[in-house]
């Protein structure tokens, strides 16, 4: 029996701590245990995690920095909002209903956004491709400050002014402006979270493991060598930068159909900075790790309220203080020696067993 | 060891493959940088089945060369006929599917990858299926996935490396590295294959089995193999062919026996006396 | 008449951008790392300069030498805590803790003075604008010193690095760090002094922001901070002169860009000139392109 490569393991390890994370979760919140605070941040979470793990693909997979991942989120929460909108206005009442196309659109809208940006983008290197990534981050955000989004008998209307936006009786404004989208119909369920985190998972861990996910990585390890093996650069570039867009839309229709006002300025460059973040603490390529990382550091901002205004200050002493630690070369040197001590221990107790 | 015969455009191939399209044809090849003629009329014929040499100091071009031809860099003058065809409006891409694979002189593996993923890379256009079979694992994944796997392993073992196939790519010894690349290379099914020092950085021992080897992936997959070497044995001893460049343009041509024989090629790498 | 004012303006503002770009293209230049907390640090400029005058009734000039002296001591007591340890980390390793650094200076500055906007006292506001045109034309006062400022700051520097020991160890480092260290330069005193200039430089640019802008917050530094970034690889990172060049056409851009297009989408618009220009030049207007050696 070949044994499970690390990969499949980081898999079911992070499928089952999601499911358990679920399971305990409902039990708690059955018996009335959990407080309202926590219970508010368990859409986030969700939505974070997803944020992180579709980032993780973008950094840690395809090994391009960028630095604009909150961009995706609000097209895909508008995206959301516009769709659960328009269908109730419609006369679709069901939630599950307008939840998976408000998810499916939102995602695609993304993703034709990801394919927007990542075709003049992706020939950009490093620090390069991060600036721009921001700067159409911050367009993107801009962009819908501007946006004037009604509704009424005949369709949707897209206006750049309150005064252009003149709606027919009955009709509904659903995005004003820098006001962002409000009145929206909070649909968004910890179960359609959790279901999406693990789709999310599904889809990154899969794509890692295949034919096309080699592709990518093989950019990542080696770029010449990649093109000497025949990869094309560009399709796969453009694959995993579109699918991390993808499901950043996913992300954003989650978040921003749980709260009733969405305003674009929420998914600023701090929102991109935040999950970039969480990949790195979490691990680049590490997809269990992201999947931590953003689920613990969204908590801890709450968690740490305690402590009043000196919160976001630990916050930044913490992210500073792992970042030293985890890759300062003497402090990484003794952390290897330490682990080199635990695993010679562990064999010569194995061979001791063996004799 | 066939008999070396002189072909068109001064070159010589091995009788057995005198009367076959040659694999490669450069002609007048040439490339400058800010006016500096790093490779200059470069002509070269390369039959199908050759083993062939690209020797000269350091400096010489070689290198560019190998970049030239796998269109690394674009020739500022000359053609590149591939099996016949024209590769002027070729990238590498393009070029490695048209039939040519390389290895580098400094090493360029996945590092971060398995040895055997490394391969599976190279397998990467011979062996396909799309990405909605990899995200949802429909049975053509699986299917391909075991056909890649296989033949993984098979051009793994050419070089014995088998058992390491599970390990990472980035932390093996030196001369698995190297072995590495020419497995990845050959995994892209090429019918020429370039060889940057291949030999560089092993011991004797394991010189003499890569020459071995290259010979046993000639016979093998029949194919061509150009290789650049400063390992006068490698290049003496599994050379049918060999070319030698000096700042930048071709001073000898001729079997091993001539080459070390040509006074130019002495003065090259000696100086005069 | 107004396209004149705004040109001035647009040259004025960008004066800031270019004096902040510096400092992101030198840290770049010689520590090969994107300083994120920069911005945060003229923000701290403004904070101390605005201190000293209204707190200790200094004159303006003081509370600026002040700004500079505190902004060096911080510039280069970051760079020895927190990006000293990480010099053979990995980019993006450096870049969260620079991150890191500006959450931490935007906190302390909150914790310190407190999230109400300080309105901040123009550091030239006794001297009188000039009015060319029989008064079609206002030039302010604070557009005069910036553009001054930044000129003498640029011609400064390009001396500096052309003529002192210092400098030609900064633009050696620049190049090859290993090289340089082999010829006897010491790399770190080096990197701490091109994080001292850094660090004053942005004092000043804060004092002259906040002169023009005045409304003073934590997070002041912020946008100003990206911008300059911005101009920085506009201008092609790591270069000199881009970073000026760079500031200055930013400036011009927004500026015009809130007067005849729209206030709301001027960031936009001066983002996605800086997409269009590294999409043609994708290592910024001055910066040299390396190739990768196969």
């Amino acid at each position: 029996m070949k044994k499970l490569n690390k990969l499949t393991k980081n898999s079911f390890l992070s499928y089952g701590v999601v499911i358990a994370f679920y399971i305990v979760m409902q039990i708690l919140i059955g018996g009335g245990m959990v407080s309202n605070s926590l219970k508010g941040q368990l859409i986030p979470i969700c939505a974070y995690v997803i944020m992180a793990v579709s980032l993780n693909l973008t950094v840690g997979i395809l090994g391009d920095l960028s630095l604009g991942h909150a961009g995706f989120m609000s097209v895909g929460a508008f995206a959301g909002v516009i769709v659960s909108t328009t269908m109730r206005f419609n006369g679709i009442e069901s939630d599950i209903v307008r939840m998976i196309v408000a998810v499916i659109v939102g995602a695609l809208v993304a993703a034709v956004f990801g394919i927007l940006i990542g075709i003049p983008v992706l020939r950009l290197k490093g620090d390069y491709l991060a600036i721009v990534t921001l700067a159409f981050g911050e367009i993107i955000k801009d962009i819908l400050n501007c946006l004037y989004i009604g509704i009424d008998e005949g369709g949707l209307h897209f206006k750049g002014s309150a005064e252009k936006l003149v709606l027919g009786e009955g009709g509904k404004v659903i995005v004003n402006g820098p006001m962002g989208a409000t009145g929206v119909n909070k649909i968004s369920t910890f179960t359609a979270g959790i279901v999406l985190v693990l789709i999310t998972l599904f889809v990154v861990y899969n794509l890692t493991n295949s034919r096309t996910g080699r592709a990518i990585m093989s950019i990542r390890d080696n770029r010449i060598a990649a093109e000497s093996v025949g990869i094309n650069i560009t399709k796969y570039k453009l694959m995993a930068f579109v699918t991390s867009a993808a499901l950043a839309g996913c992300a954003g229709v989650l978040f921003g159909l749980n709260y009733s006002t969405v305003v674009a300025s929420k998914f600023n460059f701090n929102t991109s900075i935040l999950v970039l973040v969480f990949v790195v603490l979490g691990g680049m390529g590490n997809m269990f790790g992201s999947v931590i990382a953003a689920a613990m550091l969204t908590v801890l901002p709450e968690m740490l309220r305690e402590v009043g205004d000196y919160r976001m200050l630990a916050y930044a002493l913490v992210l500073i203080l792992v970042m030293i630690i985890t890759n300062n070369d003497t402090l990484k040197t003794y952390g290897d020696l330490i682990k080199e001590k635990f695993r010679f221990g562990k064999s010569e107790r194995k061979g001791a067993e063996a004799k | 060891m066939s008999k070396m015969v002189p072909v068109p455009h001064d070159s010589i191939v091995p009788e057995r493959d005198v009367n076959k399209l040659p694999i490669l044809e450069a002609r007048h090849l040439g490339i400058e940088f800010g006016g500096l003629k790093a490779v200059d009329d470069f002509n070269l014929t390369i039959g199908r089945t050759e083993i062939a040499g690209l020797i000269g100091p350091n400096g010489a071009g070689k290198t560019t060369v190998f970049n030239l031809l796998t269109k690394v860099y674009q020739p500022t003058s000359g053609t590149i006929l591939l099996d016949g065809k024209d590769t002027h409006a070729l990238n590498t891409v393009q070029v490695n599917k048209a039939g040519i694979a390389r290895t580098f002189q400094n090493i360029r593996l996945f590092g971060n990858l398995s040895v055997e993923d490394n391969v599976k890379i190279g397998l990467h256009n011979q062996i396909k299926y799309g990405m909605a079979n990899g995200v949802l694992r429909l049975p053509k994944y699986w299917k391909k996935e075991k056909e890649m796997h296989e033949k993984a392993i098979e051009l793994l073992s050419i070089f014995d490396m088998q058992d390491m196939a599970g390990n990472q790519a980035g932390s093996l010894p030196y001369g698995a590295q190297r072995r590495l690349e020419i497995v990845r290379a050959l995994a892209t099914n090429p019918k020429l294959l370039l060889l940057d020092e291949p030999a560089a950085g092993m011991n004797p021992s394991e010189t003499a089995e890569l020459m071995n080897n290259i010979r046993k992936i000639r016979d093998t997959f029949k194919i061509a193999v150009l290789l650049i070497e400063h390992d006068m044995n490698l290049v003496m001893g599994v050379c049918e062919g060999i070319c030698v460049l000096n700042f930048g343009k071709i001073i000898a041509k001729g079997t091993p026996d001539e080459i070390q024989n040509n006074p130019d090629v002495i003065e090259a790498y000696l100086g005069k006396k | 008449m107004s396209f004149l004012s705004y040109l001035i303006n647009g040259i004025s503002l960008g004066s800031v951008y270019a004096i902040i770009a510096l400092g992101y293209t030198m840290v770049y230049g010689i520590a090969k790392m994107l300083n994120f907390a920069h911005g945060d640090v003229i923000m701290v400029g403004a904070y101390i300069s605005y201190c000293v005058t209204e707190s200790l009734g200094l004159p303006p000039i003081v509370s600026v030498l002040a700004a500079m002296v505190v902004c060096t001591v911080l510039g280069m007591t970051i760079e020895r805590f927190a990006y000293k340890p990480l010099r053979s980390a990995t980019s993006l390793a450096v870049l969260i803790t620079a991150i890191g650094v500006s959450y931490l200076l935007q906190n302390l500055a909150l914790l310190i003075w407190g999230s109400t906007p300080r309105s901040f006292k123009s550091i030239v506001s006794n001297m009188n604008s000039v009015k060319l045109f029989d008064g079609r034309l206002t030039i302010s006062a604070e557009a005069i010193v910036t553009i001054i400022a930044c000129i003498v700051i640029m011609v400064a520097l390009t001396l500096f690095t052309s003529k002192t020991k210092m400098g030609k160890a900064m633009r050696a480092v620049s190049e090859d760090k290993g090289a340089a260290q082999l010829m006897g330069i010491n790399v770190n005193v080096t990197i701490s002094v091109t994080f001292a200039i850094g660090s004053a430089l942005a004092a000043i640019a804060g004092v002259l922001l906040c002169s023009a802008y005045p409304n003073l917050l934590p997070t002041t530094g912020s946008m100003p901070g990206i911008k300059a970034f911005t101009a920085a690889v506009l201008g092609g990172i790591g270069s000199i002169p881009g970073a000026m060049l760079g500031g200055i056409v930013l400036g011009i851009i927004e500026i015009f860009a809130k007067a005849y297009i729209s206030t709301q989408l001027a960031n936009a618009i001066v983002f996605a000139v800086l997409i269009i220009v590294l999409l043609v030049k994708p290592a910024g207007l001055l910066g040299k392109q390396i190739k990768e050696k196969v």
